[in-house]
């Protein structure tokens, strides 16, 4: 199943073919492919050194890319005027900067770079105090952004990304150093982002856990390549379907892998041996185990990766 | 037109950025650093009185130090900040949103040009009060000198976006900062005569904007005879002007493209790196 079948009538605004990227003699990306459709969460999930970062900075226009095409909302981002960029949100993992300024008042500098970019449909930029309100920072407007902890900084750094009321909004990691509750807050606004704002998001994430909870569809980075693409129930249908059954008969452990355990299991049963079973277990890999499964599968098959992780 | 727009938001953010600047007491210790060294340098050497010009020693170098201090801050100042500010993710911040290098490069030249203000009360506010030291041209001396300002801060303010472009990191950026600035200050003869030097750096000297600024604040502010102290003897006003212009010049187009190189430079990835070397002291 590809995503084109899915929502046909959609346009791609994010698409990538074949990208490479290559530091010195370590491909680090070695033929990506993707799409990502309008209104749609993506996350790209995979483990550190994976090339997560380096594929989101090369669609952000930041990096310059080694081979391949890229196009995001129409146009090649090595070559970007400050249209686009008006039109494309970056959530980036702030450190110190801007350590005097307060909440709003940056909020309100960096909007007003997107006011001669405002659009009917869109209008640019969006009320500061509305987004401060919304990232849960209004009793923290005025204070110095030093004073922030890092779950604050880390909202705002989304209610900066999202001030110009972006199409598409890139968040590398964004929830780094977010405690769990800090971490469901920042779902909830990625979610309503989404739903109410029409805003297309593409996140990277180590995560599996996030990127089940986050997104409509996963794609997984590894080895240089995406090597599953699906929502969570899809990924869970196609890369769990074998299950382990094992029992113990006439003092022997047996141990049965079998797509249909069920089925399986009531012949084994109803079979000559049957009533000696005992120590019955039926098992299925959980999602992460087979995700860290698929992972390792494919980063020994790049062996030059291995020297940098 | 969406570059001047970038522009005028820049200039805010300049301005806010002084705002700040001026409220925070980590800048106005500084401040008072700068008045206490000036001050205490004119107290220790107020009494003497150099007869070749009628004039005690706070009034004759109060043109140099205006000249000198100044340059610090101008050199100093955005070569510290814009180091910095590579490094802590305000200059990518900035990249994300449209025209936002325009806004940061135009914010930096507000800060910093505006800085000349508290920089100038510190100096001139004491110097009048305690050691009677200001313009012995009246009020036609201040503008001439308000003039050269304007000058000499353009001619040296690029110097300092280019230090601050080029240095690895903001650590280093006081040493390479200082190094350039303090063999400037070295050879424009502003704590010893060029005379003192051999040929070859006093034709150095000569051809950098402080010696020149330097110049031009003491043909400002001093009277007429004063020019026997200089290096040559006299006023060479024409030649200060056409060397201040050709300094902003020359160092701005090379400050432009040092910045766009910076701002292409800029990556999450590459300012991660930098916080994770920057926790690494000891290497």
């Amino acid at each position: 199943m590809t995503p084109s079948e899915n929502m046909p009538q959609e346009e791609a605004v994010v698409s990538v073919r074949d990208l490479r990227m290559r530091y010195g003699d370590n491909d680090v990306l070695r033929g990506v492919d993707l799409d990502v459709w309008r209104g749609e969460v993506v996350s790209l999930l995979g483990p550190n050194g994976a090339g997560k970062t380096t594929a989101i900075e090369i669609l952000e226009g930041f990096r310059v890319r080694s081979a391949g095409e890229v196009s995001v909302l129409g146009v090649d981002p090595e070559h970007v005027d400050d249209a686009w960029r008006a039109r494309v949100g970056v959530v980036m993992q702030s450190w110190r900067d801007h350590a005097r300024w307060s909440p709003r008042d940056l909020l309100r500098h960096v909007g007003a770079l997107y006011a001669p970019y405002s659009t009917d449909e869109r209008p640019r930029p969006r009320d500061a105090d509305e987004l401060l309100d919304i990232v849960g920072l209004s009793a923290q407007a005025d204070q110095h952004i030093r004073l922030l902890s890092g779950g604050q900084r880390r909202r705002l750094d989304l209610a900066i990304g999202i001030v110009g009321t972006p199409e598409v909004l890139f968040l590398d990691e964004p929830t780094v150093g977010l405690d769990p509750e800090a971490r469901r807050d920042f779902h909830d606004l990625v979610h309503t982002l989404s739903d109410v704002h029409d805003t297309t998001i593409l996140l990277t994430t180590h995560d599996l856990d996030e990127a089940d909870k986050l997104s409509d569809r996963i794609l997984i980075l590894a080895g240089g390549h995406i090597v599953a693409d699906g929502s969570a129930d899809d990924l869970s249908r196609e890369l769990q379907r074998e299950a382990q059954v094992r029992w113990t008969a006439l003092g022997s452990r047996h141990v049965h892998s079998t797509f249909e355990p069920t089925q399986f299991v009531r012949d084994l049963l109803a079979g000559p041996d049957g009533d000696d079973v005992t120590d019955l277990l039926v098992s299925r890999p959980t999602l992460e185990e087979t995700y860290l499964t698929l992972v390792r599968t494919h980063e020994q098959d790049a062996p030059e990766l291995e020297v940098v992780t | 037109m969406s570059v001047m727009r970038a522009a005028a938001v820049g200039v805010k953010r300049g301005w806010h950025e002084q705002v700040l600047s001026l409220r925070s007491t980590q800048d106005q210790g500084f401040y008072i650093f700068m008045a206490l060294v000036t001050v205490g340098y004119m107290f220790w050497q107020r009494n003497n009185v150099v007869d070749e010009v009628g004039l005690t020693v706070p009034q004759l170098i109060l043109p140099t130090v205006i000249a000198v201090v100044i340059a610090f801050g101008i050199v100093v100042g955005p070569a510290y900040s814009i180091a910095m500010e590579r490094e802590d993710g305000t200059v990518l911040r900035l990249k994300t949103a449209p025209g936002g290098i325009v806004a940061y490069s135009v914010g930096q030249v507000v800060l910093h040009l505006t800085s000349v203000i508290p920089t100038l009360v510190i100096i001139l506010v004491p110097a009048a009060l305690i050691f009677d030291a200001g313009s012995q041209r009246g009020a036609a001396g201040w503008l001439a000198a308000s003039f050269f300002i304007v000058l000499g801060l353009l001619a040296m303010l690029p110097i300092g976006i280019i230090i601050g472009s080029l240095v690895p990191d903001v650590r280093r950026a006081g040493m390479w900062g200082m190094m350039p600035l303090l063999a400037m200050v070295a050879l424009s003869g502003i704590f010893f005569p060029l005379a003192n030097l051999w040929p070859w750096l006093q034709a150095i000297g000569q051809g950098l904007p402080l010696y020149w600024f330097g110049h031009a604040m003491r043909y400002a502010l001093l009277p007429d005879g004063a020019s026997v102290m200089e290096h040559g003897g006299e006023w060479n006003i024409a030649i200060a002007v056409v060397v201040l212009v050709a300094w902003s010049v020359v160092s701005s187009v090379i400050a432009v493209f040092l910045l766009r190189r910076v701002a292409r430079g800029q990556t999450g990835a590459a300012v991660l790196e930098s916080r994770d070397a920057a926790a690494q002291w000891v290497r």
